[in-house]
């Protein structure tokens, strides 16, 4: 997965400014998404803990946290399969604990797991969700086409969907959530399982359903790819622990200046840094550390590591990722 | 919403029908059960295999084994010499029914002075030796009897039996046994497709998707027990249609009644998969709980052992059998032609336990939907 960053470094920064240029169109006016003091419990088990959020009309919002969070729970009260256990919430204006399937005509729900039939064919599964969906009938053919194009699997219509790749599978499936063109879209860890090279492309999609004007909500674990959305908010235990856009989470939440550490034996390093009293974590052949300052912290590392023989080849200061910045928020709470 | 249920339907049949396990499932097993049922379970019991030990070694006694034999019920394969013989030819199963005729027998006849046969019936299956003990005292009181008239010669006024048996006049278990697997098969086929298709989606994880979309829970019960009812009436005319003309079990009612009785039966046995898919959480679990009560409905119907034979207790049980009221429906459209003048109460009956079962579990697969 680190290695993906670098790559992703890349198409971030070509993407954030086709979404600052388009967060000016957005008004706080229109809200797609609105909840409030949201609770679901499973007996003694608080899942979601009064977690409140609104988010904006044809905004591609983030829900990240580690497995176990509560990001699924909160996606399927949303979608209205779970009742909340309390607050109150609407989707497109319409309240989740009093019309839940009202909400089911507007939103497109991808679950975590594939949920397509395999043994049916790819036109068999877009048949059969288009006639649940109550797509118009004269309709139907263009959006199967649509679907086939978008995933690009056009030739391959007739094959069973088991035999698919992963990548395709998972570009049908969400096509076929969004047959009857809902303007929500929730998506719950839409690209786990899924090649580099597919979850790249398939954040271009969700950049162009988000650019048509749809409401994106996703959910995922990968840090990563919390850059392609416009905000954010990072779940933890069942709470929000920060909420802002990618850039306002790296500068706000990150008073702390995080430094980048090159040493030749890295877990022998991170022990004797524990061991001071020094928290760092691995990033593939490096550490980050988080220190209140640059200086001080640089000089405290150097002096612990070389006390215990580990040579520091180089130490930088650099921009945090997000994923500096949810050890740290998850270290603080 | 019949948009709905129509692409459910039809998604079902596709999928039942790619599946090889399935369509074994649904065509082949009910055929199977017929078979063994037509060929293999018979309570029907001909060529008993007899010991005859003749001590009396008189015309008479020789008639005796002539008239059992010549009866086509019992097949005299052993003459012991000792009565050591004859408990060692039945302690090895080699004969069911040993008959020893004393010494003085004829004299006795002649005389007109009481005498005795002595049977031996090996009492380990209870159904046969029963059956078997009605045959020997069959043959020997009619020889008795026949004895008797032509040594007194004279007419005395007499009552005689003159028995028919009405509905199967030649008693064969086949015509009772088939039209009771038709009753049988529907009810696992569809017990079996109901709760299968609905946990299978839950234990995929398609059931979620199907949940998002404005499918109501009621449009997917519809969309889940219809293929089924369909399979149902499949099954049902595959095994009368075999049955009928493949083991010559006569069907003397109306097809159409047997079709629409089949429909009434359907509403419980329905209800009772669905109930099922709401207490599985997988396909094994709802195949244990499947078979967990399809054995008893066997037993407590009436299906291979008269409900009569039951202590009370369990008889008032049977009523809450579904089973129980389709074989008395199919037993008598098959075999006694009647209708519904006749079969009313079982109709009725099955019709309101269908409906309330299908009710409950309707509600309760609705709450666990939703």
């Amino acid at each position: 997965m680190k290695k993906q960053d670098g790559n992703n470094v890349g198409s971030v920064t070509h993407h954030a400014s086709r979404f600052t240029h388009r967060a000016s169109r957005i008004t706080g006016s229109d809200i797609a998404v609105k909840i409030e003091n949201m609770r679901r419990t499973f007996g003694a088990f608080v899942a979601v803990d009064n977690i409140s959020l609104e988010i904006k009309k044809g905004e591609i919002f983030g829900f990240l946290g580690p497995n176990g969070a509560g990001k699924s729970t909160t996606i399927r009260m949303l979608c209205g399969l779970l009742m909340p256990s309390g607050g109150s919430g609407t989707v497109g204006g319409l309240d989740i604990a009093k019309n839940p399937e009202g909400i089911k005509r507007i939103v497109g729900y991808m679950s975590q797991r594939f949920s397509l039939y395999d043994d049916l064919t790819v036109e068999e599964n877009i048949n059969f969700f288009s006639g649940v969906y109550n797509v118009p009938k004269e309709k139907k053919l263009e959006r199967k086409e649509w679907v086939l194009d978008m995933a690009g699997i056009a030739d391959r219509r007739g094959s069973l969907t088991r035999d698919l790749a992963g990548g395709f599978k998972q570009r049908l499936a969400l096509g076929c959530a969004i047959l009857h063109e809902p303007p929500i879209l929730f998506l719950d860890e839409p690209t786990s399982g899924v090649d580099p090279v597919s979850r790249r492309n398939f954040w271009h999609l969700i950049d162009d359903m988000s650019q048509a004007g749809r409401t994106v909500f996703v959910t995922t674990h990968y840090m990563d790819e919390a850059d392609y959305c416009d905000r954010l908010a990072l779940i933890y235990r069942g709470r929000i622990i920060a909420e802002g856009t990618p850039s306002e989470l790296r500068h706000e939440y990150m008073k702390r200046d995080v430094l980048e550490l090159e040493v030749d034996r890295v877990v022998e390093a991170m022990d004797v840094l524990s061991k001071s009293g020094i928290d760092a974590a691995i990033f593939g052949s490096t550490l980050h550390i988080t220190v209140e300052s640059e200086s001080t912290g640089r000089q405290q590392i150097t002096a612990a590591l070389e006390a215990s023989g580990i040579k520091v080849k180089g130490c930088e200061k650099i921009v945090p990722s997000l994923e500096d910045v949810f050890v740290t928020l998850i270290e603080v709470s | 919403m019949f948009e709905r249920i129509r692409h459910l339907i039809i998604k079902e049949f596709i999928q039942a029908f790619r599946d090889n396990r399935t369509v074994f499932l649904l065509f082949v097993t009910p055929l199977i059960q017929l078979f063994l049922f037509g060929y293999v379970a018979t309570f029907d019991v001909n060529s008993i295999s007899t010991a005859f030990y003749d001590l009396d070694r008189s015309y008479e006694s020789r008639e005796l084994a002539r008239r059992l034999e010549s009866s086509g019920y019992f097949a005299i394969k052993y003459r012991p010499e000792s009565q050591q013989e004859i408990q060692d030819l039945v302690d090895r199963g080699h004969v069911l029914c040993a008959i020893q005729i004393n010494r003085g027998f004829a004299k006795d006849l002649k005389r007109g002075t009481p005498t005795q046969i002595q049977v031996i019936v090996d009492g380990t299956d209870s159904n046969t030796a029963m059956i078997a003990m009605g045959y020997v005292n069959t043959v020997i009181a009619g020889y008795g009897k026949e004895r008797m008239n032509s040594l007194i010669r004279a007419k005395l006024s007499k009552i005689e039996f003159r028995t028919r048996v009405w509905y199967n006049p030649d008693l064969k278990s086949r015509n009772y046994m088939v039209p009771g697997v038709i009753a049988v098969i529907i009810m696992l086929t569809c017990l079996l497709v109901t709760s299968m298709s609905v946990v299978r989606e839950r234990e995929l994880g398609t059931m979620e998707q199907i949940m998002v979309t404005p499918i109501r829970p009621i449009e997917l019960m519809l969309g889940k027990t219809i293929p089924s009812a369909i399979i149902g009436f499949f099954d049902m005319s595959l095994v009368t249609v075999v049955g009928v003309f493949w083991f010559d079990v006569p069907i003397k009612g109306a097809f159409l009644f047997l079709f629409l009785c089949t429909a009434v039966y359907l509403l419980p046995i329905l209800g009772i998969g669905l109930f099922i898919s709401t207490i599985s959480k997988t396909q094994q679990q709802a195949i244990m709980a499947t078979f967990f009560f399809f054995q008893p409905s066997i037993l407590l119907s009436g299906f291979a052992t008269p409900i009569e034979n039951m202590p009370d207790i369990f008889q008032y049980v049977t009523y809450l059998n579904p089973l129980r009221y389709f074989l008395v429906i199919v037993r008598g459209i098959f075999l006694k032609g009647v209708g519904i003048n006749v079969l009313w109460p079982e109709v009725l009956a099955l019709f309101v336990l269908g409906v309330t079962i299908l009710i409950l579990s309707a509600l309760r697969f609705k709450k666990r939907m939703t």
